[in-house]
């Protein structure tokens, strides 16, 4: 009972992780039809930005210095500016390009910014403390589960319910959702283009600011391609989810995060190195068994 | 039907002023490169190589494929296998099979063969991926990359790991690697303009058209992907006598982007953007490189901090991409009339202009 519980909330933990980044993705997805690979270097440019540039091992923590509560509403600033930077300065110039060139336009600009950050800071990881008493335990119906963890899950349900009352209940969140379901007839209708995009950019660089957090207070490091492992899982589960649906990338993130941990907590030892393995294989069957998703929008039946 | 010039009459031309032009490369550089640019040309073609393999897919399909470097990775481990003495790997891959283990090919043998290898491998992987279209096969084709990197990197007896397997001949040199591009490119427009090519650069322009003209999409992608994957396994190969290790980290996420860039920036749907693409974004990376190791000016050395040479080739990619989104070539291919460019649409082998623009 123990061992499940402790499973359940590794699931949940990672899957939050994996349904954070996702979200960031499906959002821009939806609105522009950009997948954006620089999303694991928009995570790993907040974690950073906690750091004054330097070359040395030991970190000099700077903004990580302030309190939480300037330094969280600091970090989601950084990351909406940053995102929406690199949608005025690049990815509106491809609004009407094919979508392999955007792609390969975003991963350029993600290779920017991790180059830029390796000049700053060099390849080596940088320790960094941020709140040591979150990495204690606490105790959940008899099973000890590091309060990270549980604040984890707690700050993704928040998100979560944050963002659907703003799709659900305001107007910018209603004209949105009709951009990412008809963009050509939502700006028909008066939706602005710009606006919808920006915003969309602006929400997805806070979440990523959210998970830049999350995993530098978990794993104690600051390491150049720390964003880039969640991005390809956030990438594949936007996929899986049904491209352009956003409850169904959280769903599959979750889905996701799940399959790791159960994969890892059931295969005999020799066969665990081979998990991702099994994941990416697992990837794979779930395609071709929905290759529209598994919870696919109406509009992304393509029309003849 | 009679009076129309043969397909290959009319396109000829494109294969041989690639390949001539690789041969002039290679002759300049062996005549008056240093070693260091030499081993440069070398990688240069080898990226050829996977690029063009790349393309056979990629731009008759029109599907985007993240997979394709895993096909590198089975055809470089295949020729490791084949060609390292069996003395060392009895130490290092305790876990080969018998036959494997007391093998020891030459060069000329074990690279078709590992170019073999990873086409029967995309063609057992393919039969089931090819049945999705769109960004789900792209992402299928991703977990392919995943799963076959993290079994070659965790299956220690066999590969390796995570480790280097060390001590394939370098054999290695600008005429052996301009053969490997030069074969790739024979390939590659071979299939370009056979029935299999013709047929599924239809299904790209207008599925629905040619799937009622009775073609098989299914098929003819797996035609294609059997055809990359052969191609860039025997790059792999070549890549692996190139480097004389392998290691797993070489095939992963760093090569697929950059191939799938120089791909891009050359232009994604025709075979002389393939090759361009390659050639510019080489030329540049070079070029920083030098410009970072510095220039002396009247006694001073200047030069640029390190790491710029990255930033300033994924800036370069973003205005290049910003200003020619169909890339450097505009998806046209070389030939003499109307020198250099000419534009393919009136050709039998046409390219998806009106799709693009």
């Amino acid at each position: 009972m123990r061992e499940l519980l402790q499973i359940i909330f590794d699931a949940l933990s990672l899957g939050s992780l994996y349904a954070l980044g996702a979200l960031g993705i499906a959002l821009i997805f939806g609105v522009m039809r950009l997948v954006n690979f620089a999303h694991g270097d928009f995570i790993a440019f907040c974690v950073f930005a906690m750091l004054w540039p330097s070359i040395d091992a030991a970190a000099i923590v700077f903004a990580g210095q302030l309190p939480f509560y300037l330094l969280i509403p600091l970090l989601l600033l950084i990351g909406a500016a940053l995102s929406i930077l690199s949608e005025v300065v690049v990815f509106r110039r491809f609004r009407n390009a094919n979508p392999a060139t955007m792609m390969i336009a975003s991963f350029a600009l993600g290779f920017v910014i991790r180059h830029l950050l390796l000049m700053l800071f060099s390849s080596r990881p940088k320790s960094i403390t941020l709140w040591p008493s979150l990495g204690l335990p606490v105790e959940v119906f008899g099973a000890h589960i590091p309060m990270l963890q549980v604040v984890t899950i707690i700050i993704t349900l928040a998100v979560l319910v944050i963002l659907v009352l703003f799709l659900k209940r305001t107007r910018y969140g209603l004209e949105m959702r009709a951009a990412a379901d008809n963009f050509t007839m939502a700006r028909m209708l008066g939706v602005r283009a710009n606006g919808v995009i920006l915003l969309a950019f602006a929400i997805s660089g806070m979440l990523a600011a959210a998970i830049g957090l999350i995993l530098a207070t978990n794993s104690g490091t600051a390491d150049i391609g720390m964003g880039a492992n969640v991005m390809l899982i956030a990438f594949i589960a936007t996929v899986i989810g049904g491209l352009g649906s956003i409850p169904g990338a959280v769903a599959a993130g979750f889905l996701i995060g799940a399959a790791s941990v159960v994969f890892q907590a059931t295969l005999p030892h020799d066969a665990r190195v081979f998990r991702d393995a099994l994941v990416y294989g697992a990837v794979i069957v779930v395609l071709l068994v929905r290759p529209q998703g598994l919870f696919a929008p109406k509009s992304a039946k393509q029309r003849v | 039907m009679s009076q129309r010039p043969s397909v290959i009459r009319q396109t000829i031309i494109t294969p041989i002023v690639l390949i001539v032009a690789l041969l002039i490369m290679a002759a300049l550089s062996y005549e008056f490169g240093s070693r260091a640019f030499n081993r440069t040309v070398v990688e240069m073609f080898i990226n050829i190589m996977v690029v063009v393999g790349l393309y056979v897919f990629v731009g008759n399909s029109g599907l985007l494929s993240f997979g394709h470097i895993s096909f590198m990775c089975l055809g470089a481990y295949m020729t490791a296998w084949l060609t390292i003495p069996p003395v060392m790997k009895s130490i290092t891959l305790k876990g080969l099979p018998a036959w494997l283990l007391h093998a020891q090919l030459p060069m000329w043998v074990a690279t078709p063969i590992s170019g073999l290898f990873a086409a029967l491998f995309a063609l057992i992987v393919g039969r089931v991926i090819m049945r999705l279209s769109g960004i789900a096969a792209s992402i299928a084709t991703f977990g392919l990359l995943g799963v076959i990197n993290n079994v070659y990197s965790n299956w220690d007896s066999v590969t390796g790991g995570q480790g280097s397997i060390v001590g394939i001949p370098p054999t290695m040199n600008v005429w052996t690697a301009w053969i490997g591009g030069a074969v790739a490119i024979a390939i590659a427009y071979l299939y370009s303009i056979s029935r299999s090519g013709l047929a599924l650069r239809a299904t790209r322009d207008e599925a629905v058209a040619a799937s009622a003209s009775g073609i098989d999409i299914v098929r003819e992608r797996l035609i294609a992907f059997v055809v990359s994957a052969f191609i860039i396994g025997l790059a792999g190969a070549l890549y692996a006598h190139f480097l004389s290790i392998v290691n797993p980290g070489a095939f992963y996420l760093r090569t697929t982007f950059i191939t799938l860039s120089m791909l891009v920036v050359g232009g994604m749907y025709s075979l002389s953007g393939a090759v361009s693409g390659v050639v510019a974004i080489s030329v540049l990376i070079e070029l920083f490189r030098d410009l970072e190791k510095g220039i002396s000016l009247g006694g001073h050395t200047v030069g640029l901090p390190n790491g710029v040479q990255e930033i300033a080739i994924g800036i370069i990619t973003i205005v290049i991409l910003m200003y020619l989104p169909t890339g450097l070539t505009r998806n046209r291919e070389f030939s003499w009339r109307r020198w250099p460019l000419q534009p393919r649409l009136t050709r039998p082998v046409q390219t998806a202009l009106k799709e693009l623009l």
